[in-house]
């Protein structure tokens, strides 16, 4: 039986500018169940970001809430106070950042920097420092005892990103935010975290949404994806009919862009051309119009987000072909 | 071998560390030996000093250098190396609680403009500029006209003037680092704001205001001297380096040594503090100490 953890539920988040509204996420309707990896795949400025800190409501002072709800374990988040939101991040839903250079407090010790973030539980500072040691030989840190005592300075990029896994992972939350922690290290680091997520999701059963915007990293690790573009859902599903059966035009346009699909040798690397639209000047009809090659007339009109089969979901015209009279 | 490392560095503290640096670099050596020696000498002022710094003995009045008065007398009589001692143990007095009060004052100040609302950012910006755009002189000559010279009032006149110069590093630092990716992700994780100002940012700026204190001292032994010269700073019986110059000034063509031994020690103590503060600055931050 799959419970539903996290259920985003026709979510509009809107930034207030001088230019006008910018609408940074448009009905956005995805859930996350217990113990699944759900991983979100959109270019940059689609609103996977918007989405992050809407979700730990870590949101700038210009963001509007205009629609829609958050629902964690069935209840609201956009409708709780800011004292409660507070004693959820970093207890229920925790969060790795991209880059892991930056994620740590530079004059502070790895040690006393676990130490603080175990505010919450009542033990003594020994146990405290056990805890984080224990937490560091969980992520593969050598000789954890000692390395409590360097600085994140003395760490390489692969190991800070692992530290900052066990940090998030200290208060043993439901969900696990990764916000493309991969991005900033090379490829073999990446290898190398994407098995150890997993190892570790495997041990302490929390759910992860995935964030990224590398298909081979999402189709390694989730369980189902989730495709944005400019701030809307245009296709969700499992991880096998994104890859292999995808619905909209622009998820395969993604997949046919991503060098690891590509087996001959090209001149010229294949791209979406055109840009992603202004989104505070939103164009008429579907969002992918414009640079789509299979746009028609019934484009004008906004295509719904409809159920193909069991569990995929695309937004696109293409696929109500006998409708079409 | 892991674990001998591990005891080395538990059984060291950050003080330790930070002194121990310092101590390496010619510069900072040199620095530390000079501020050590003021700090010790004003601490055992009443054991070192080989006369009553305010004993007045006139028949041995404006003497030159000699065995019985390493610095000569003063135009009293009063034994000059005594009162440079006791001098010194007033300059710290006016500097420390004057720098280590406007340091605590201008630190929280500038954390709470740079991290609270925008209004109140502005509303302390206001203050600090208007506190600086008073001359620090014409400030202190209107305190003493309502209050009367005292040490006190030199230490007030001295810290209320600090007080912008440290809100406004602590304000711009905070600043940096509220949007910094680590603050961020300490909020993600749950921290209240408390947490956030007090274990992780103040760690970040303590190391700069530090560096800026300990050049911020001979500033303030030059101010206090300053007050002082003009009439302005401790009364009279005791001595300041300032006093020291005053009457050395007057009587410079009868005895030069007055003027020395009010001069040289506020030259020391600026040299002191400053390569103290340039060296301090490289060592205080754990990522530049590594690489010394």
């Amino acid at each position: 039986m799959t419970e539903t953890l996290l259920e985003i539920d026709n979510l509009s988040v809107d930034y207030e500018t001088a230019r006008g509204d910018l609408k940074a996420l448009r009905d956005i309707s995805f859930d996350v169940n217990r113990g699944e990896i759900v991983g979100i795949v959109g270019e940059s400025g689609c609103g996977k970001s918007t989405l992050i800190s809407a979700i730990l409501r870590l949101i700038a002072p210009n963001t509007r809430f205009r629609n829609g709800a958050i629902r964690f374990k069935g209840d609201d988040l956009l409708t709780r106070t800011e004292e409660q939101m507070r004693a959820l991040r970093g207890g229920d839903i925790s969060i790795v950042f991209q880059d892991p250079m930056q994620t740590h407090n530079p004059v502070i010790t790895i040690g006393k920097q676990m130490v603080d973030i175990q505010h919450r539980v009542k033990i003594s500072k020994a146990e405290k420092l056990a805890t984080a040691a224990r937490m560091l030989g969980v992520v593969g840190i050598p000789d954890p005892e000692a390395r409590l005592k360097q600085y994140p300075h003395e760490f390489s990029g692969g190991m800070r990103q692992r530290i900052a896994i066990a940090m998030a992972l200290m208060s043993e939350p439901d969900l696990l935010i990764a916000d493309e922690p991969t991005t900033a290290l090379d490829a073999t680091l990446e290898v190398q975290i994407i098995e150890r997520l997993k190892d570790l999701q495997r041990d302490f059963g929390c759910a992860i949404l995935f964030i990224s915007h590398h298909l081979g990293v999402i189709a390694e690790l989730c369980d189902r994806v989730v495709v944005m573009y400019a701030g809307a859902v245009v296709e969700s599903g499992t991880v096998r009919e994104i890859f292999h059966n995808p619905k909209h035009p622009y998820t395969r346009r993604l997949i046919e862009c991503d060098p690891g699909h590509i087996k001959t040798r090209a001149r010229v690397l294949p791209t979406i051309p055109g840009e992603v639209p202004d989104l505070a000047n939103l164009p008429e009809g579907c969002i992918f119009r414009e640079r789509c090659d299979q746009a028609m007339a019934r484009c004008a009109q906004v295509p719904p987000l409809t159920r193909l089969s069991e569990g995929h979901n695309a937004a696109c015209w293409l696929n109500h072909a006998e409708e079409i009279a | 071998m892991t674990d001998i490392i591990a005891d080395t560095s538990k059984s060291r503290s950050e003080l330790a560390i930070i002194i121990a640096g310092v101590a390496r670099d010619p510069l900072g050596l040199i620095g530390l030996i000079i501020v050590g020696s003021i700090v010790f000498s004003a601490i055992f002022a009443s054991w070192i000093v080989p006369y009553d710094p305010i004993a007045m003995n006139i028949p041995d009045r404006m003497q030159g250098p000699s065995g019985t008065h390493l610095l000569g007398t003063d135009q009293l009589g009063r034994d000059t190396f005594s009162r440079v001692i006791a001098g010194g143990q007033v300059a710290l007095k006016v500097a420390l609680p004057a720098i280590f009060g406007a340091m605590t004052i201008g630190l929280t100040l500038g954390m709470i403009a740079g991290y609270g609302p925008k209004w109140l950012d502005n509303f302390l910006m206001l203050l600090f500029d208007t506190i600086r755009s008073f001359p620090t002189v014409m400030f202190a000559l209107a305190v003493v006209a309502l209050v009367g010279t005292s040490l006190q009032t030199v230490v007030f006149v001295v810290m209320a003037t600090s007080i912008p110069t440290y809100g406004r590093v602590a304000r711009t630092q905070t600043l940096t680092l509220r949007n910094s990716e680590f603050i961020l992700a300490e909020r993600a994780m749950g921290a209240s704001m408390a947490r956030i100002l007090g274990v992780h940012m103040l760690p970040n700026i303590i190391g700069v205001l530090a560096v800026l204190a300990a050049m911020d001292i001979p500033t303030v032994i030059a101010l206090e001297a300053g007050l002082s010269f003009l009439g302005l700073g401790v009364k009279p019986p005791t001595p300041s380096w300032g006093v020291l110059l005053k009457d050395g000034y007057a009587l410079i063509r009868q005895t030069p040594w007055l003027v020395v031994g009010g001069g040289l020690p506020i030259i020391l103590a600026t040299l002191g503090f400053t390569f103290l503060g340039e060296i301090l600055r490289d060592v205080v931050d754990p990522k530049l100490r590594k690489n010394r």
